[in-house]
């Protein structure tokens, strides 16, 4: 008999819809499901409680709660989840203060579909 | 009055060329960036502003019509070309093209969440009119944006 691994959930947050959108579009880990999208810090907070994803796309730059207080807030719910961020925050220090608050990875924008996956595959082969 | 140097105008054309590179997979044509001494620079029907805040203080704003952001969302392969689409993807571009720049000027470069105006024909770019403006063509396709660099 086959044991089927589920996939993991997907969270995709970002204020532009065009991001979250192009996001999962392109995404095609196939150990991936897009289980909500959120337009800034605090929504995500909420859809993260409620869907409980593995996998997190997070942009910085948002409204309402930026990136970096969403990242602690995130892990502070699931010290396991696993965060790509995904910004336009070109500077070193950024990434490396995202990391230190708790991110996997770091995506810098504008993004190929191909240069997505690459980090996708890379975090989920970190877990 | 504060004047941009080189180097720094050159973060910008390179934001611009890169965003276009990648985005778009097709290379834009970056013309020679000028200073505009009169008032602000005229703007296209869609612009979008990223207010700078830290130790520069300012505005960027990336500004095109319609048609070109039309294309542009077809060759991100979005097909919904709606108008909050359109005025999303202007913000986008701004605000990349802001966070990108964050590379040579450094974390205290603080950039805004972006604010998009659709303007009417013949308005001006909404920046401050005390600090000079640096405009920067770009031509793609067959459609023409300005990338207009207000600092302080």
């Amino acid at each position: 008999m086959n044991d089927v691994v589920p996939p993991l959930k997907l969270l995709i947050v970002d204020d532009s819809n065009i991001i979250r959108r192009r996001i999962e579009r392109s995404q095609q880990h196939d150990r991936l499901k897009v289980v909500g999208t959120a337009a800034n810090g605090r929504e995500a907070i909420t859809i993260f409680t409620k869907t409980q994803p593995d996998v997190v796309t997070l942009d910085l730059t948002m409204p309402e709660m930026d990136g970096i207080d969403c990242v602690e807030r995130l892990v502070e719910i699931n010290p396991g989840v696993l965060i790509l961020v995904v910004s336009a925050l070109a500077d070193k220090a950024t990434a490396v203060e995202a990391i230190r608050r708790g991110a996997n990875g770091f995506l810098c924008k504008p993004f190929t579909d191909r240069q997505l996956n690459e980090a996708l595959a890379e975090l989920l082969e970190g877990a | 009055m504060t004047v941009l140097s080189e180097a720094e105008i050159r973060t910008f054309v390179e934001g611009a060329t890169h965003y276009f590179e990648v985005a778009a997979r097709q290379p834009a044509a970056i013309g020679s960036p000028y200073l505009v001494t009169d008032g602000s620079p005229a703007v296209h029907e869609y612009t979008g502003v990223i207010g700078i805040s830290g130790r520069r203080k300012g505005a960027v704003c990336f500004t095109a019509p319609k048609a070109m952001l039309m294309v542009l969302l077809m060759r991100m392969n979005e097909t919904d070309t709606s108008d909050a689409n359109i005025k999303d993807l202007v913000g986008e571009v701004a605000n990349t093209i802001s966070g990108n720049a964050r590379r040579d000027f450094g974390r205290e470069f603080v950039i805004s969440v972006p604010s998009v105006v659709s303007n009417p024909q013949g308005s001006q770019a909404p920046v401050p009119t005390d600090v000079h403006s640096y405009v920067i063509p770009i031509n793609w396709r067959s459609h023409s944006a300005k990338l207009i660099v207000c600092l302080e």
